[in-house]
């Protein structure tokens, strides 16, 4: 095919060059779409399904009550419970139960959020951080401790087991 | 079913059906069995006394109608007798099969019914399924998913009773979960004959609990825990061990003593949790005895011999069984057998016993029976020592076979399995000019003097058969799998067998059988996988004349001779 000669014009490249940073010029002033990861972080809608952690009560009690739900029907088998017992001198003697040891190997979930679905006592919950990063296996598998600092305190709507408390000192009148 | 005759049948009606039932037949198990259809109930127990208390299995019943002046009946237009339904729907724990009865199980009275009186037993019971050990396996559970509302209207306080109480040893209750159905007050009554539990106050407050000053101790007491349908009787030691849907199943055979009862083996990840009663009606009904649930203890027990050791040092269990294979190859020797052994275990024994011309020895295990479901031989497999040729006599009728064994001073080496010589009373300085080889599960004093020792599965990690005192062939499943390196005690006879030049050595159970049903009379055309769950009754007429020392129990009687002397 023939080609069409070269005007002088853009035989010396200077519309293009200063269409070019004409371009590059606007952008500069416009507002930035990019952001400086990990430095700056995108927010997180709410709902989000990041890392799985254990929360506890306004009083600081520990809501798990090991009833091992969320081991049944995690899909990857990321979490791996010892159920215990309370202590009865404990003031959360009336709960009975509470786990002994609670791992979530982060490696293995998946993020599916089954295990804050089925938890009967509002204990589990899907926290918005999503970067878990460690230098070895042992490191990302989570016990209990770490999984509290995670998750922190969560407010509650039932205090189901203290009114049980409450009920059971205040007693039912029966004679 | 073959026992039903034929003739004697009678036909009821379930929900329009037609079916063929034995007359006087419980309807719960008549309807289950015969219509395959469950009605819902609590209190009813196949082996108690029927209650009728919880009012779950309310059903409508109709019979057939008859003239009350002439007795005629009474037909309808297409000259079809009329049914006369009640007019109130009925339990049907409390009913038993009659000619013509009609029933309804699924109409729209009798799911009302269903539908409110679990909305009664829910009025006070906790919200406590994430924290009781029944969840999962709850009769309440299940029955208010099925028949339940599903939401409550009930806004007042729920009743505040007990809760974590011992009831004995052995057994808590939460009396806040109790729906109050007796079954534990019947088999304490009618079981175990120790009349403990009863219900205090009325109404709404009525509680079960232990009369003053008694406690639920006996020996059967978790069986309440079993029979009861909700999670108010818990099993101290289970309690928040693990969940129950965790748990894998397996058949086994108790090893406390003689009379075999079949259990249930319940584990996860290689670790037993509990063991609980399988039904067997020609055996132990629905029971089982505390001390039998404990044994699954041995698997972890600080006893347990974990590695092979050779002069006290450690080796492979190759290795061991090597230096056995030399020892044995020199001179003569005997063996120490054990009833703890299974049937196909004892075979293995017989083929090297027979072979090599070593006599077999037993030392006799004799405890305290209850005439319920322990017998007073301590050893599940008596009768199979007897069945299988390795002993004439019964061990415990025996006096210090192998002291004057020993005393001969013909053997060189004793192959001991699973037996505590110093314990049974055997000399220890005759023990001492002897080499020992001990192939078993549990370190003790006899496993200590030995030269080899080999360590040998426990009865959870294998398979095998046993003989129970009515000469019933049950067997028993691999529950769990055995520590690494351990083999059973049937591997380690094969290897010893194919090191001393037995040529037909092999552990495989289909092969023992086929040498067993050629050998036995008694075992004729059976084989392992022949064996029903149920077990299969043999004919033990051969040992009539041996003076065996058990007592009654659930399903046996004593030997008549032995009944007049007690
Ligand atoms: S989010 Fe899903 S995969 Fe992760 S622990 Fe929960 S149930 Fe398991
Ligand atoms: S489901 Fe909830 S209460 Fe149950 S074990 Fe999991 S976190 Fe604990
Ligand atoms: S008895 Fe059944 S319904 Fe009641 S708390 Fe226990 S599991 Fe739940
Ligand atoms: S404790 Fe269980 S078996 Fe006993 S009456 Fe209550 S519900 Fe029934
Ligand atoms: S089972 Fe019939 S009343 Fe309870």
């Amino acid at each position: 095919m023939e080609r069409k000669p070269l005007t002088l014009a853009e035989k010396t490249y200077m519309p293009q060059i200063v269409s070019g940073l004409g371009i590059t010029f606007k952008n500069m002033f416009r507002k930035k779409v990019t952001m400086e990861y990990p430095e700056v972080k995108p927010p997180i809608p709410e709902g989000y399904r990041g890392q799985p952690a254990l929360v506890k009560d306004p009083d600081g009690r520990e809501k798990c009550v090991s009833c091992q739900l969320c081991e049944f029907v995690c899909p990857p088998k990321a979490i791996s419970i010892i159920p215990g017992s309370i202590p009865e001198d404990s003031e959360h003697a009336n709960v009975e139960k509470a786990p002994e040891e609670f791992d979530i190997d982060m490696l293995r979930c998946i993020y599916c959020g089954l295990c804050e679905e089925v938890c009967p006592e509002e204990a589990i919950f899907l926290q918005d951080n999503y970067s878990i990063n460690g230098l070895s296996r042992e490191e990302l598998v989570f016990n209990k401790e770490k999984l509290y600092d995670i998750g922190g305190v969560r407010e509650d709507e039932h205090f189901k087991w203290k009114k049980k408390k409450e009920a059971e000192v205040s007693g039912n009148p029966h004679h | 079913m073959s026992e039903d005759k034929k003739d004697q049948l009678i036909t009821i009606n379930v929900d329009g059906k037609d079916y063929e039932v034995p007359p006087g037949m419980n309807l719960i198990q008549a309807v289950e069995k015969y219509a395959q259809k469950e009605i819902p109930h609590y209190c009813y127990h196949e082996k108690l006394s029927v209650a009728g208390n919880c009012r779950m299995c309310l059903v409508e019943m109709g019979t057939p109608m008859r003239d009350r002046a002439t007795g005629e009946p009474i037909l309808d237009d297409n000259g079809v007798q009329k049914i006369g339904w009640m007019p109130k729907p009925a339990i049907a724990c409390n009913s038993n099969t009659s000619p013509g009865l009609h029933i309804k199980t699924d109409s729209p009275l009798v799911k009302d019914c269903r539908n409110g009186i679990m909305e009664f037993l829910l009025v006070n019971h906790p919200l406590d399924c994430p924290i009781c050990d029944q969840a999962g396996e709850c009769r309440l559970q299940e029955f208010a998913t099925e028949y339940g509302r599903g939401y409550s209207r009930f806004i007042e306080d729920k009743n505040v009773k007990p809760k974590r109480t011992r009831l004995g040893p052995r057994v808590t209750l939460d009396d806040e979960r109790c729906i109050l159905c007796s079954r534990c007050i019947r088999f304490s009554q009618e079981i175990a004959k120790d009349d403990v539990l009863g219900f205090v106050d009325r109404g709404s407050y009525s509680t079960l609990s232990c009369y003053p000053g008694k406690e639920l101790a006996n020996n059967y007491s978790l069986n309440t825990v079993d029979i009861c349908p909700v999670g108010a009787l818990t099993d101290t030691d289970f309690r928040f061990k693990m969940r129950v849907w965790f748990l894998k199943q397996a058949k086994s055979i108790c090893t406390e003593s003689s009379v075999g009862v079949n259990t249930v083996v319940w584990a996860r990840e290689g670790k037993i949790y509990r063991i609980t009663p399988r039904q067997n009606d020609g055996v132990n009904d629905t029971w089982m005895s505390d001390s039998g649930r404990r044994l699954y203890n041995l698997v972890e027990s600080e006893m347990r011999l974990l590695a092979a050791k050779f002069k006290k040092d450690v080796v492979t269990t190759e290795k061991a069984i090597e230096k056995a294979v030399d020892i044995l190859k020199g001179a003569k020797f005997g063996i120490v057998g054990n009833t703890q052994s299974s049937v196909e275990e004892m075979a293995g024994i017989q083929s090297l016993a027979k072979s090599h011309g070593a006599p077999v020895m037993f030392v006799g295990h004799i405890q305290e029976g209850d005439d319920l479901l322990i017998s007073k031989d301590a050893t599940p497999n008596t009768r199979g020592a007897l069945l299988t040729g390795l002993t004439k006599a019964l061990p415990y009728r025996q006096r210090d076979v192998v002291g004057r064994n020993l005393k001969k001073g013909e053997m060189k080496t004793l192959v001991v399995f699973n037996e505590d010589l110093i314990e049974a009373g055997v000399d220890k300085s005759l023990l001492e000019q002897v080499d020992i080889i001990y192939v078993g599960s549990q370190q003790n004093a006899t496993s200590e003097m030995a030269k080899v020792v080999i360590p040998s599965q426990v009865v959870f990690e294998k398979a095998g058969s046993f003989v129970n005192q009515n000469f019933r062939l049950q067997k028993f499943e691999a529950c769990i799998p055995a520590p690494q390196g351990v083999k059973s005690d049937a591997a380690i006879i094969t290897s010893l067998r194919a090191g001393l030049g037995d040529e037909d050595a092999s552990s495989s159970l289909a092969k023992i059988w086929e040498s067993l049903s050629s050998d036995v009379k008694e075992f004729e055309d059976l084989s392992y996988s022949r064996i029903p769950d149920e077990g299969v009754q043999l004919d033990g007429s051969r040992f009539d004349q041996l003076n065996y020392i058990e007592t009654g129990s659930l399903h046996y009687e004593a030997q008549p001779e032995l009944a007049e002397t007690a």
